[in-house]
């Protein structure tokens, strides 16, 4: 585990009393704590950018009043759902309708352990790194389908049957798309993709399979997130609010929220997996590491607001022709692309500087 | 629409859900209770009363001056249309003879009020369809719409502009120009309503083939205006019956074949142009003269029957007058066209999905106060 914020310097004296097991764990719980801290607001100010972003596509002007340009707006929208009263359903289930949230926020913030920022800005850089990634966030479809199903509301289930049905499909197409860029990197650890990388981003290096890897990665990345075109989930319009029409308060806020961070986290993975994460365009500020960040925050929020784009443009497609995009297009094409992307391997096609 | 087989160790079971009074796409407080089999549609049952506020007995209390406002709160969207029903078959019954410059006032300001109406309508299409900013767009040039129904008359939506006899008041001065102005604005503006949304694809796979009504169905069930035209009846009471001054001006009925939403949809867009079109031809030569002739400050019908008909943005409005030769009319019926063409909902919705039902409820373009009254 890389020590984020060199524990050893901000407090020297525990290294004396406490034995090495205790320190680590204590590490941990403050790398946490650091990190809910810091991505609690970075979501707010997401939501913050997609208002102001979506005011700029409906020719309106947005938040702008509470605080400089809005700024504070979602963070007093933040207080009024902590100070709202929750309200629940009669016969819903009690244990299952208060356990979807977290399950739901849980896997989001989990999943931000292993991103890549810059070298040292990585809480947790282990070998299978993409795989946890997958993993952690398939985990939050059981969150929709716990709240959809124990709301004891019939739209409610609705929303979240086509949740399950929707996040599972979709899966293939994230997993076979960055299978399609491990075949060029030969490793799964986020940090040595990056490393990779230092020859040309993927995106350059695998050009015409990377390319289209990356266009469904992008539309899978969409549909994962339960976003337009792709929230059948919510589908204000057909199901009031879908799998959290029940839900008030802090307990809606952690669905909110987790949607914004999960859609920082697939945009953050494709700026790792196709961009070159940390990295500086032609390596023009190689010799400043900390500029890293910037780096992976600009590339990621370009991608954020290419998903926001999506969002205010695109009609919502039914659900039977959201399986079939998958089912019949995307997944044949993929499964095509990686042979393609094997050949190019093989054969040494690559661009690299 | 094919209905998946379902083997039979897995038999589904129908449930029913409520859609309304308070739902996001009944527009209004419609109460759907809809029968389902997964996410397929079975049965349709709108369930009406939410808003009824039992206008035609008022109208039997009431003068003929005061119906006319009582038509504003049916169907909003088009309230001029509304008014100008009441008024053309009051006068009509009275053999009144209009001027010229009401007429082409009045046909002017009908036709702005279809833009309008459409504008929402559009916007609201999108956003059933899950395009948010549709509605926007649409609201954007229904505002400035609205700005000259306000500097006419006072009003933006209710407008009362129409009074047995003629108008009013004069219109304001600038209107011409504004009116221009707007016409210029708008036909630049429903290109930019193609590219956002009739040219996308996805929009396209939602719509068509979704809904479909044949034209025998849409005779048999009643429907009129756009729902009627998009499967080929020939409908449009402006070209059959005209009245005030359509007579004057040429344009084109908007007729589409396909009968499913996206010909619904087609055919309010080509309504626009034609709209545009007729708002044109006559906003150079309004004639001049009275704005209103003088009538008795008790109107009393002669005693008998009389029917007027006008298309408002959503189809047929029909007015049927008893009167007894008082002050008021014995039974005053309004022929709606949203009741109508909510009667089609159960025909046509049964055996899509939820998303369908939406999609094809957004064409049918439902104003509620006007199908409860």
């Amino acid at each position: 585990m890389n020590i984020v914020f060199g524990m050893t310097y901000i407090l020297p004296w525990p290294l004396s009393i406490a034995s090495e097991g205790t320190l680590s764990i204590v590490e941990m719980v403050v790398i946490a704590l650091v990190y809910l801290g810091i991505f609690s607001v970075a979501g707010l100010f997401l939501v913050l950018m997609e208002r102001r972003v979506a005011a700029w596509f409906q020719l309106r002007i947005g938040p702008n009043r509470v605080g400089f340009q809005g700024l504070l707006q979602t963070m007093a929208d933040a207080l009024k759902l902590v100070s709202k009263e929750l309200t629940g359903t009669v016969k819903s289930d009690k244990f299952l309708y208060n356990l979807a949230p977290y399950f739901v926020i849980v896997t989001a913030l989990m999943a931000l352990a292993v991103i890549p920022f810059t070298k040292d800005f990585h809480a947790f850089d282990i070998n299978i790194g993409i795989f946890f990634l997958i993993a952690v966030s398939s985990i939050g479809v059981i969150g929709v389908l716990l709240g959809g199903w124990s709301s004891n509301n019939k739209f409610a289930l609705i929303g979240a049957m086509r949740s399950g049905v929707q996040t599972i499909s979709y899966e293939l197409s994230i997993g076979l798309s960055l299978l399609t860029m491990i075949l060029i990197t030969g490793t799964l650890q986020l940090s040595e993709i990056i490393e990779v990388q230092k020859n040309g981003w993927l995106i350059v290096q695998g050009h015409i399979p990377a390319i289209i890897a990356f266009m469904i990665y992008m539309i899978a990345g969409t549909a994962e997130t339960n976003r337009a075109p792709f929230d059948m989930v919510e589908a204000e319009s057909e199901l009031g609010a879908g799998f959290h029409t029940e839900y008030s308060g802090m307990k809606f806020a952690y669905f909110f929220l987790a949607e914004f961070i999960n859609m920082f986290i697939i945009a953050a993975i494709a700026t790792t997996i196709f961009f070159g994460g940390w990295l500086s365009p032609f390596g023009i500020t190689e010799s400043i590491p900390w500029l890293g960040v910037f780096w992976f925050l600009l590339k990621t929020l370009v991608l954020v607001f290419l998903m926001m784009w999506f969002r205010w443009t695109f009609p919502r497609l039914r659900v039977d022709q959201l399986l079939t995009l998958e089912w019949k297009y995307l997944l044949p094409l993929n499964l095509m692309n990686i042979v393609l992307m094997a050949l190019m391997v093989w054969g040494g096609l690559l661009i690299r500087f | 629409m094919e209905t998946p087989t379902v083997h039979s160790n897995f038999k589904s079971e129908e449930y029913f859900i409520n859609m309304g009074p308070q739902h996001p796409a009944t527009h209004g407080v419609l109460r759907l209770v809809l029968t389902i089999d997964g996410e397929i549609i079975k049965k349709v049952e709108p369930d009406l009363g939410y808003i009824h506020r039992s206008i035609e007995k008022m109208c039997e209390r009431d003068s003929y001056q005061q119906i006319v406002h009582l038509t504003d709160r049916m169907d909003y969207l088009s309230a001029n249309i509304n008014n100008e029903a009441v008024c053309l078959g009051v006068e009509n019954a009275l053999q009144l003879e209009i001027p010229e410059r009401v007429k082409v006032i009045r046909t002017i300001i009908g036709e702005l009020t279809r833009i309008s109406s459409h504008c929402l309508w559009w916007g609201v299409m999108g956003m059933d369809v899950g395009a948010i900013t549709t509605y926007f767009y649409g609201f954007r040039d229904r505002e400035m719409l609205n700005d000259i129904f306000e500097e006419t008359c006072g009003a933006r939506l209710t407008m009362n502009y129409n009074v047995p006899g003629g108008l009013m008041f004069d219109i304001h001065p600038n209107f011409v120009k504004r009116v221009k102005k707007f016409v210029a604005h708008f036909k630049t503006k429903i290109p930019e309503y193609d590219r956002l949304l009739t040219g996308n694809v996805i929009f396209q796979k939602r719509t068509k083939g979704v809904g479909v009504l044949s034209k025998e169905d849409a005779i048999s069930f009643g429907a009129s205006g756009p729902v009627a035209r998009g499967s080929g009846y020939s409908c449009d009471v402006r070209k059959y019956h005209p009245y005030s001054a359509l007579d004057k001006v040429t344009f084109n009925e908007c007729l589409e074949t396909e009968g499913d939403t996206f010909a619904r949809y087609c055919v309010r867009i080509r309504e626009l142009w034609e709209s545009l079109s007729i708002v044109e031809q006559l906003i150079d030569n309004i004639p001049q003269g009275e704005h209103r002739v003088k009538t008795n400050a008790v109107i009393k019908l002669p005693k008998g029957e009389f029917y007027q008909k006008v298309e408002t943005a959503r189809g047929e409005l029909g007015m049927y007058i008893i009167s007894t030769g008082t002050k008021s009319p014995y039974r005053l019926k309004f022929r709606s066209p949203g009741f109508s063409n909510l009667s089609l909902l159960n025909h046509i919705a049964v055996g899509g999905k939820i998303g369908d039902l939406v999609a094809t409820m957004a064409t049918l373009d439902l104003v509620i106060p006007d199908i409860d009254r």
